[in-house]
């Protein structure tokens, strides 16, 4: 049964009050390891976005003409890993012929995003909440800016904090962590405002 | 028995579908259509069919550029000159390259894909490269991890190269490896010898090249190798050669020094070589250069061990071949007609070596050697 939840408003949700990495940790990652730069950060931010509200259509139409008819949901995650996969593919040579400029930015995080758990698991939430069409596409761009989002403002925080004096025993990795943990719990003080499922 | 099969053939069946899509696609959007090369200028172009990397094209015309790892991006020894515009330099380069070759828009030939006409500059020696079809003649084990290969060139028969060059052995897939890969290794037979090329291969644990080579290849298999390649001779100075090297860094010296005994090349050089190596069972060729050394009066050679067994029984030099070397350059090399350095060997034994000659005033760009080991 599909919730009742106005796609409008949960377009919103997946970007603030449910942001998937803030308050689902998924795509933890290329988020800590690419987030030293803001170009980086800005450009892999896109290509999730980008890969993940296209999956998201994708999966949807695989998982309610294919799936759900012949009763294999146990193989969901099989089937929408090779889906992701193939996507990615696809979209890397389409953006390399039509796009050189957008390439150059997206092209190298194409790859990654393959392996990246926020858009396999941005596809089980539709899949386990029961989103219709509509509901999957927006949520799935939601969730895609929502990363985008956290993944820009820890680049920002991690430039200011280059330019500080850090404890040697934390510098690198260690701040980052406790840095993603603030903003988590600032991201915490939304939740409950809006129910997703 | 019905359940059992779906799932399999609907996953097998999408995965299949999927793959189609990619493999049509890949024909419509990756065909870019004949696009023209022009190298140096002009004086040479070629129509060629674009959509591949640049490094795969040039070889497919029968120019070779250097590469050690077969286009993976991985050596970054592909280093080509591009004069028009084929977008910035991406990430997967720029690790290899210097501040001045990315003014100079020098690219990696392997990541730079082809889709329009294109401007680049080679050196010229790139185009007398060729791929050689050979037999392998004969493998014999100089020391316990050494192997000294005699390739028999077939077509073409005869290679044209300097003393100290190198070819790049292509090396099939094998084993749990499935790509084909080169590796560079010095010829150590003499340029005069032009219808065999032979090869000295120390066994790398781990190595793809070094492993396929002492574990696989047998005589009468047929290999193809890529050369000739590099910077590495003797130069037309009358100033003395220091030559230093360890292992299979004996190879180009072996070339030079027969080559020069046999041609009676460069005439006014006088030539000391050091070879280090730990033990007896390290060291190999001792009594054809000590026999050689007889033959010419021009060539010292000085062998050291650095850590000799008793039974080696060892009577000469001993101690890091650095210390031996800079003992020698202090006490005994006139260097009244100046000093020039030759180093074959390991990245650290070079960095020693050129640390040793530069501090016994032996100029930095007086010492030579080749940047593939």
């Amino acid at each position: 049964m599909t919730p009742l939840i106005n796609p409008a408003i949960l377009f919103f949700a997946s970007i603030f009050t449910s942001n998937i990495l803030l308050s689902n940790f998924l795509g933890m990652c290329s988020f800590i390891s690419i987030s030293k730069d803001w170009k980086s950060s800005f450009g892999l931010g896109l290509a999730v976005t980008f890969v993940l509200t296209i999956t998201a259509a994708v999966s949807w139409v695989v998982l309610h003409f294919v799936i759900a008819p012949l009763g294999l949901e146990y193989l969901s995650f099989i089937v929408f890993i090779i889906v992701i996969a193939a996507v990615v593919q696809i979209l890397e040579m389409i953006i390399d012929r039509a796009s050189p400029a957008l390439y150059m930015s997206l092209g190298i995080f194409l790859p990654l995003i393959t392996v990246n758990c926020a858009i396999l698991g941005a596809i089980l939430f539709m899949q386990i909440r029961n989103y219709n069409f509509i509901q999957s596409v927006l949520f799935a761009a939601g969730s895609g800016i929502g990363w985008w989002l956290a993944i820009l403002l820890l680049a920002a925080i991690r430039e200011r904090i280059d330019k500080n004096p850090v404890p040697a025993g934390l510098k690198g990795a260690g701040i980052t962590l406790i840095t993603i943990g603030f903003m988590a719990m600032a991201f915490i003080g939304f939740s409950g405002m809006i129910a997703v499922q | 028995m019905n359940s059992f099969l779906t799932g399999p053939l609907v996953t097998a069946g999408l995965a299949a579908f999927l793959a189609l899509i990619i493999s049509v696609l890949d024909r419509i959007v990756n065909n870019y259509g004949e696009v023209t090369m022009d190298i140096n200028a002009g004086k040479r172009n070629y129509k060629v069919r674009g959509g591949s990397p640049l490094l795969g094209t040039l070889a497919a015309e029968g120019i070779f550029v250097p590469s050690a790892c077969g286009g993976r991006g991985s050596c970054g020894a592909c280093k080509v000159k591009v004069l028009s515009d084929v977008g910035p330099h991406l990430p997967t380069e720029t690790p290899y390259l210097t501040p001045d070759e990315l003014k100079q828009n020098v690219r990696l030939s392997c990541q730079i894909k082809l889709k329009k006409d294109i401007e680049i500059e080679l050196p010229e020696e790139l185009f007398s490269v060729k791929k050689f079809k050979s037999k392998v003649a004969s493998i014999k084990n100089v020391t316990h991890d050494i192997k000294e290969v005699l390739f028999k060139l077939e077509n073409p028969d005869s290679i044209e190269f300097l003393a100290g060059q190198y070819v790049q052995i292509v090396v099939p897939p094998y084993g749990n490896f499935k790509e084909s890969v080169q590796r560079a290794y010095s010829m150590s037979s003499r340029p005069g010898d032009n219808g065999q090329v032979e090869l000295l291969v120390r066994l790398v644990p781990g190595g793809i090249a070094t492993t396929w080579v002492h574990q696989f290849l047998k005589e009468g298999d047929s290999v193809e190798l890529v050369g000739p390649f590099g910077d590495f001779h003797v130069r037309e100075t009358p100033a003395t050669m220091v030559c230093v090297a360890g292992g299979s860094g004996m190879a180009p010296f072996k070339s030079m020094l027969y080559h020069m005994h046999e041609e009676g090349a460069h005439p006014d050089k006088d030539i000391w070589y050091f070879f280090g190596a730990r033990s007896g069972r390290d060291m190999f060729y001792l009594d054809e250069l000590r026999a050689l050394e007889k033959k010419m009066p021009r060539f010292h050679f000085v062998a050291a061990l650095s850590e000799p067994s008793p039974e080696d029984n060892w009577t000469g030099d001993t101690g890091l071949i650095t210390d031996v070397l800079e003992r020698y350059i202090k006490e005994k090399i006139d260097a009244s007609k100046g000093l020039e350095g030759y180093l074959c060997g390991s990245p650290g034994m070079i960095n020693a070596c050129t640390t040793v000659m530069t501090r016994n005033n032996i100029a930095l760009e007086k010492i030579y050697y080749d940047k593939f080991a």
